[in-house]
């Protein structure tokens, strides 16, 4: 059972966000492993685990100046590291980002590839499925759970109204969300491997590409960013014992109640 | 360039349309363009819903016989575009089987996706708007490559009205050519029980998180809910942590609420959760720590203990009723 993660190494949540001047999101400060694609690693490492045999990939796109997102990934336990890194990506949308991620993972021609429902930066929630749609795959999204069983991939797949029972034959695309496992700490052991396991970086022209990706490729311009209207605090109490009939009283005042 | 011709994707749910679907008829026919809707199930009466949204025409892919919709309606679009010739649009609601089928669809057709769309307008081609940073800023963009672009569209971008159109024109869509990308297969399906109000209908929404502290103190947030007639939901953290089930979520992968009034309880304030809420008419929330970013859009705010606050307003409510 050889499994390939994308993954994503993003700019801090925490640490406040700004476009740059070409409306690209601002990415020069330090990167971490986006918390959503720790998910997908885990039930790698886990399905390959139950397997017997086979390893994890995680694959990227992006700046290749920090890696420690990657090293993260492979402290957990993921065996290498591939991420495609170069200028010329800059811009790139969720398709020319699907068609360089595909490529690569076309090279380790995977039994099952896992991605997060979406990154926690951009979120178009697309890219995934574009990806399988280029290997030629069937996908499954928004797993809550995933399990192998032969030669099929079942999983429980959230809905509007509840869960349903998905399969699909491997090779197979899946997207899982944060609830599919607990993703574990990489140990000491595991930070001192990661030091010496293979991380690879490509550039586009080892992937032939051409104009697909970058600015040229994304076909849309920004034309403005503007504040968005927003909403004003209001008044805010410290409870003295006395809050919940403050609350009666505001949704007497907005005739709720 | 004006629009001329622009398809909606419309999903059927019980019997007629999820409302996001209709939202999004509604403001296509804004466009002054010929509006066809693609759809699928082949439930013929739907045409009547269809039309009076404002399609002419209601392309049916048919029974999926339990295939995920993704790969067989991607690909009946792309095979209907070699039919007819391609729209200048193709809007897709934002739902889990609306981002299979755009995805799916943006490759087949080496056409960009552009996602999380708020608000689209005819201005000599479409013009999108995308909250960021938890909505705190809008970037506004327009689509300059060859057409058809695909939009995905959020809930409640917009309001759903009919129009009074007569029965869109049924047609079957060719079946396209899907391969190995068509063998996801649903085999069983589970619904979990919700009493009161819908959670993107309810006029009142209670919703709790990390703050409860255990799972077991989402009981207050369902009987407060219940007390005023609203409906209960979550933050993604405590929907992670298995503590409520997912139909619950209020978010960016969750539901968007827009409700009279949102009462946010041990909720901090993660953008993740703000962009499907912050367009609640009222905010109330109740967080001990007075430095969490839901104050800042909060009309009325407590700062305090939500299992101290939750049970004397339970109390106060039922002194009431």
């Amino acid at each position: 059972m050889n499994i390939v993660v994308c993954v994503k190494q993003i700019p801090d949540p925490a640490a406040p966000q700004s476009l740059d001047p070409s409306h690209n999101l601002n990415r020069s400060g330090k990167l971490i492993l986006d918390e959503a694609d720790t998910y997908g690693v885990e039930m790698a490492l886990q399905l390959v685990d139950k397997a017997g045999s086979g390893e994890v990939t995680v694959v990227s796109m992006g700046s290749a100046a920090d890696v420690a997102g990657l090293r993260n990934a492979l402290a957990m336990g993921a065996a290498k590291a591939v991420i495609v890194s170069d200028d010329a990506l800059r811009g790139t949308d969720a398709l020319g980002t699907a068609k360089v991620l595909a490529a690569v993972i076309k090279r380790e021609s995977p039994d099952l590839v896992l991605c997060a429902t979406e990154s926690s930066d951009g979120y178009t929630g697309t890219t995934p499925v574009q990806v399988a749609e280029l290997l030629g795959l069937p996908s499954i999204t928004f797993a809550k759970s995933v399990a192998i069983d032969g030669t099929t991939v079942k999983v429980e797949r959230q809905t509007e109204s509840g869960y349903d029972e998905v399969t699909a034959p491997l090779p197979a695309l899946v997207t899982v969300t944060a609830g599919v496992v607990e993703p574990r700490y990489a140990s000491f052991k595991g930070i001192m491997a990661a030091k010496s396991k293979p991380l690879e970086v490509l550039s586009v022209a080892d992937l032939s590409l051409g104009d697909q990706t970058g600015p040229a490729g994304a076909r849309q311009v920004i034309t403005d960013v503007v504040i968005a209207e927003s909403r004003a605090a209001g008044e805010k109490y410290v409870d003295e014992g006395d809050g919940a009939d403050r609350i009666v009283t505001f949704l007497e005042s907005i005739k709720v109640l | 360039m004006a629009l001329s011709n622009v398809w909606i994707v419309i999903e059927p749910s019980s019997g007629s349309f999820t409302t996001t679907s209709l939202e999004l008829l509604t403001q296509a026919r804004t466009f002054g363009a010929a509006l066809s809707a693609i759809t699928w199930g082949g439930d013929a009466s739907l045409a009547t819903i269809a039309g009076e949204y404002g399609a002419t025409t209601l392309y049916d892919v048919g029974d999926l016989v339990g295939a995920l919709p993704g790969a067989p309606v991607a690909s009946a679009i792309q095979a209907l575009i070699g039919s007819v010739g391609a729209p200048d649009a193709i809007l897709v609601p934002t739902s889990y089987d609306g981002r299979d089928i755009a995805g799916r669809l943006s490759a087949r057709l080496d056409r960009p996706v552009l996602t999380n769309v708020t608000g689209l307008t005819d201005d000599g081609g479409l013009v999108t708007e995308h909250p960021i940073f938890g909505g705190s800023q809008t970037v506004k963009a327009r689509f300059t490559g060859e057409g058809p672009g695909i939009f995905v569209i959020r809930a409640k971008s917009f309001v759903a009205e009919a129009s009074g159109g007569p029965a869109a024109t049924v047609v079957a869509a060719p079946a396209g050519d899907v391969g190995a990308t068509g063998t996801s297969t649903i085999t069983a399906t589970h619904v979990e029980e919700r009493v009161g109000p819908k959670l993107e209908e309810a006029a009142v929404v209670v919703s709790g998180g990390r703050g409860l502290g255990e799972a077991e103190k989402y009981a207050l947030i369902e009987e407060i809910a219940k007390l005023l007639n609203g409906a209960a939901g979550a933050s993604r953290a405590i929907v992670d942590a298995g503590w409520v089930p997912y139909s619950h979520q209020v978010g960016q992968t969750g539901k968007t609420v827009k409700p009279t009034v949102y009462i946010a309880c041990g909720i901090s304030g993660a953008t993740q959760h703000m962009v499907g809420m912050k367009g609640s008419k009222n905010i109330v929330a109740i967080n001990k720590d007075p430095d969490a970013p839901i104050f800042q859009i909060a009309d009325f705010g407590v700062v305090g203990d939500v299992n101290k606050v939750l049970p004397a307003l339970i109390a106060a409510l039922k002194a009431r009723a």
